[in-house]
Order: structure tokens, then sequence, then C-alpha cells
């Protein structure tokens, strides 16, 4: 669908004129409108970005600042020889599918469940729901840390007879209990998120489709794949692909139970660590660019498989062109 | 739908137990930390998920105790400035929004793209060089200082879910009311806004989240109770060596920062429920 289709009359307008007088004050008026959004997000990125760029090409430390020396990709070259680089990029990608995954399959359950609660239960419902959201993520981390934590938790005490739980087991000692725990918290605190999209993409169905399917004997499977889903695709992209970018920068979780021990350091923990705590300027600044890399190459995989411009509004409406 | 039928035994058993499990979800972590905050020193050893003994002990301390000093100014200037970064980044969203959605202009691409790539863009590495600017305009450690890089936190994901939102919507109606005969600004306010509203306080609700979630910014661009938010102090708090094993007091000030939590999205709630999902699209 065009975006002639959705708004035919200036578009044929524009078309036959060339960018006419009236064009001319849809671009001000589009500019004046966008343009206050669009300086202050630049203002405050733009300058630190590109310091982050031209610090990454310094061996600089704050420790001694006298020494700032130019090293061209140097301190790239550094990182990509670096095991701990590539462990903590691993240990990056694992966090990032497995808690959208799972959020994803969780969060449209939640979605449904909240869409088609009867009236009295969805306000509860979608309060309940919210509280994780809405809970600061250092908070969630140190809730489930004294979940788990070996000397006033419960769950060892709960869970003993689990094969491999007991009493004097130490969930953060060891890489595959410490970021099951990590991811665990992730997931309960985001998963609201992709729910609350994927409710609102819901309500954007339009129930006269969903009212013809019936009609026409389609099955809820059959709804679900032909109706729903392809009705709220702008939506679902939206969801996967914020939370995709948002957990590949995982920080407070992985600091507040592990502080990087036990083998679960992430990208952002690294840069962390070399920059605010070695104050290692110019080697932090380069893992910050490199992770700002892996995250537009996220962002360029996920545009180019969902094939959705979402600039142009194609996307919106999927089913448009039966109408 | 079931909603308008009576509901079979079967349905309500089912409703029951979908319930049981949203709410155990949701809440179970929130009340084990509400536990253990009323917990008692000797309590926390004992590895139980309620205490044996209650007691306020933790909460005094962070009211009237060795905290005091610490927590309040930072409650207040978490409530204070996040709600003004709230509230101008989804003003600022919506107008940007709105003209991505609907008017034909060169740059959208432009801003769409620049909003993934702020968003995108890890805080670390933004932070340091900030630091330094902020001390030189005096903007380090004030409410500006801080509301201004929420925004370009807030901002980036309210421009692209109001986009979404705007782009579903059938701006035909608002032709169908103009021909009908109703001016340019009653076709907007009676055939737009209805549908708009929905995603402009979904919008909001996200938004207030991410800022008051933040945590670099807050930790690295403040340095006294003069503007640190709640999380920075809390990490502080965590730090203060007055506090023997501070468990107790951390899981009592997570308890009061979540407060203000549940309360604004009993607030938001209702907008939402109003609006969400009775959209006038189905008129």
């Amino acid at each position: 669908m065009t975006t002639a289709a959705e708004n035919p009359a200036p578009a044929r307008r524009r078309r036959r004129a060339g960018r006419s007088a009236r064009g001319r004050a849809e671009v001000r008026l589009g500019w004046l409108l966008a343009g206050p959004a669009f300086l202050i997000m630049l203002s405050v990125t733009a300058y630190p970005i590109a310091q982050a760029i031209f610090d990454s090409l310094f061996s600089f430390r704050l420790t001694a600042p006298g020494d700032r020396e130019f090293v061209g990709v140097g301190n790239y070259l550094t990182i990509f020889t670096d095991p701990v680089f590539w462990q903590s990029l691993g240990v990056t990608v694992l966090v990032t599918v497995v808690t959208v995954a799972v959020e994803l399959v969780l969060g449209f359950g939640l979605a449904l469940v909240m869409h088609r609660a009867l009236k009295a239960l969805r306000g509860m419902l979608r309060t309940a729901i919210l509280v994780p959201y809405g809970i600061i993520t250092v908070v969630s981390a140190f809730a489930w840390y004294y979940m788990f934590d070996i000397n006033s938790g419960f769950i060892n005490v709960w869970f003993d007879w689990v094969p491999g739980i007991g009493a004097d087991l130490d969930w953060f000692a060891q890489f595959p209990t410490a970021i099951t725990v990590i991811m665990a918290s992730e997931i309960w605190k985001t998963t609201p998120f992709i729910a609350l999209l994927l409710l609102a993409g819901l309500a954007q169905v339009p129930d006269e489709l969903l009212e013809a399917a019936r009609v026409d004997g389609a099955t809820w499977r059959q709804q679900m794949a032909r109706v729903t889903i392809p009705n709220m695709k702008a939506a679902i992209m939206v969801a996967v692909l914020f939370r995709a970018l948002d957990a590949f920068r995982i920080f407070d979780n992985v600091f507040i139970m592990t502080n990087g021990s036990a083998g679960t350091e992430v990208l952002s923990m690294l840069a962390y660590k070399t920059s605010i705590s070695r104050l290692e300027i110019g080697m932090g600044s380069a893992i910050s660019v490199v992770l700002f890399a892996c995250v537009l190459l996220i962002c360029w995989i996920a545009i180019r498989f969902f094939k959705v411009d979402l600039a142009s509004g194609t996307d919106a409406k999927p089913t448009g062109g039966k109408k | 739908m079931a909603t308008g039928k009576r509901l079979s035994g079967r349905q309500r058993l089912g409703w029951t137990v979908l319930t049981l499990l949203v709410l155990g979800y949701a809440l179970f972590p929130v009340a084990s930390i509400l536990a253990t905050s009323f917990k008692t020193q000797a309590a926390l050893g004992q590895r139980a998920f309620l205490p044996t003994n209650w007691t306020w002990d933790n909460y005094a301390m962070l009211f009237t105790g060795d905290a005091r000093d610490l927590f309040l100014p930072a409650l207040r200037n978490s409530i204070g400035i996040t709600l003004i970064a709230t509230f101008i980044a989804v003003v600022l969203a919506t107008l940007c929004a709105y003209a991505i959605a609907r008017l034909d202009f060169p740059g959208k691409k432009v801003i769409l793209g620049s909003a993934l790539a702020v968003s995108i863009f890890p805080v670390i590495s933004v932070v340091t060089p900030l630091f330094n600017v902020w001390r030189g305009i005096g903007l380090y450690d004030t409410w500006p200082g801080l509301i201004i890089p929420y925004l370009s936190l807030t901002l980036p994901i309210s421009i692209w879910t109001l986009s979404a939102f705007f782009r579903q919507i059938p701006w035909e109606l608002e032709q169908a009311a103009l021909v009908d005969g109703a001016t340019q600004w009653q076709a907007f306010r009676r055939a737009i806004v209805p549908l708009a509203a929905p995603g402009v306080f979904t919008t909001a609700i996200l938004a207030f989240f991410i800022a008051w979630n933040d945590f670099v910014y807050g930790i690295s661009l403040t340095s006294t109770e003069a503007a640190r938010p709640v999380p920075a102090a809390l990490a502080f708090f965590t730090g203060a060596s007055q506090f023997q094993e501070p468990t107790g007091a951390i899981s009592a000030a997570a308890i009061v920062v979540t407060i203000p939590v549940v309360v604004l999205v009993l607030l938001f709630q209702r907008r939402i429920v109003s609006g969400l999902t009775q959209g006038a699209v189905k008129g």
C-alpha cells in the first residue's frame, strides 16, 4: 500500500505540480513540528558521540593526561585480539537472544490475556503487569539477588528437592546459574514492555476482520496467523527491535548481581570498567564504538529481515490492499 | 470474546488460573523484597520468605535515621526531574510523530534514523564527554542537567512508538468528518484525538519509566542531593559503611521508590483502560 492510497488528494496534487507552494508549506510545517525533538536529540548526543569516536583513536588515560598519544585504530586492534572482548561479546549475544526470544513469547501471551480478559480483570492485570516494568532495574536486580542469595535467599530452601540445588549452592559463583538469574531478572522486568506494545498492536486489529474470519470458520490458530499477527506487524517490529537493542546494552543487572564475575561480564560492563573504573578513556571509547557498531548491525538485520521501511508507512496496513 | 456473555464454569476457572498466574508473575519478586524489608537483622539468616518478627526498623533508618539526608532529597529529585522530562518528551514527540506520519517532507528518514541512533548509543560512552561539557556550562548537578539527557533517552522511543501508532490510525476518518461539514479543528478533535490519545498515554508511561529507571546519567552527572536521583542514591546507600549488612535497608529503600511507580501506574492505568482497547476504530 502506498502513501497515495492512504492520503490520495495531496499525493496526486504533488505528482502533478512538483513541489508546489502548498508542498513547500507542508515541508515547513513538517520541520516546524519535528524540528524541536530532532534538535534536542542531536545536541545531547551528536557532540558526545563524535567525541567518543575521536577519543577512541587515542591512547589516553585520565590518570596520565600528559601521555595522550594518537594511535589510529590501535585500540580497535587491541580489542579484536583480546579474548576478554570476544568472551563478553558472546555473553552479550547470548543474553540478547535468550531474553528477547523468551520475552516475545511471554509478552504475546500476556498481551493476549490482557486483551481478552473481562473488563473487571483488565485493569487489575494491566496494573500488575506495569509494576515490573516501572520498577527500577537496580531494584529488580536486588529483588532477584536476595531471592537467590546464599546467605539470606529462600530459593535454595524451597527448591532443595531439585537435583543440583541445595543449601550450599551459590548461584553467583559459576556462569550457568549466575547468567540464569541475571536473565530471569532482565526477562521479568522487561517482558511488560513487549506485552504493552503488543497489546497496543492487538487493540488496533480491526474487529470486523476477526469477525469475518470467524464467520468463515477459521480456527483460533488461523485467526492468529492470518489476521491478528499480520495486522500488528508494526507493533511487533517496534517491540522486538527496541528490546533487542536494549538487551544488548544490559548493564544494571550484571553490575548489581555479579559485577562481571563468574564470566558474566557483558560489553557495557567491559566499557564501563575500562573507561570509568580504570579511566582508560581511549580504550573505553573504542569499546563503546564497537558496542555501537554491533547495535547498528542488529538494527540493520532487523529492518532487512522484517523488510519494514519505518519512515514510509508502508508497513502500517499490510491488509489494506484488500479493502 | 467473553465480554458481555456469561462465563461457563470452565471458563471461569480458566480465567481465575490465568489471572493468578499473571499476578504471581508480576508481583512475586516485589512481594519477596517487600517481605525482606520487614526482616530484622537476625531473621535474614533464616532464609525464609516471610519475616518471623515484622519490624519497621529498616524504614525508620530511611526517614528518621542515618540514611535520611541521602534518601529524601533523592526522592524529591527523582519525582521532579522524571515528571518534567516525561512531559516535555511526550509533547515534542507527539508533534514530531504527527509530522512523520501525516506530512510529506524531506528528512523524515533522517529524523527516524537519528532517533534510533540516539536511542541505541551506549549511555556509558555518551556520559563522559557530557560530564565535561556540563561542568563547563554549569549544568552539572542541576535538574536541567539531568532533564536534558533524559530527553535523549525518552524522545527516541516516544517518536518511534507514536509514529507506529499514528500510522495505524485511519486518517480517512478526518477526511470523512470534513466531508460531513466539520471544520478542520473539529475533524481533528472528534475523529483523530480519540484515536491518538491511547498511543500518547502509553508513550507517556514508557517515557516515565525510562527516565525513572536511569542509573548511569544519575550517578555520573550529579554529586550532591541538589539533583541526585533515587537509583544513584541507592547505589551510594549500598556502599554506606554504617550498615553492617545493607540487605534490609536496601530492600526498604527499594520498596519506597516503588510506591511512586505503583501510584503513577494506577493514575495512568485508568486513562489507558478507558481509551486503549475501545478506540473509535470499531465505531
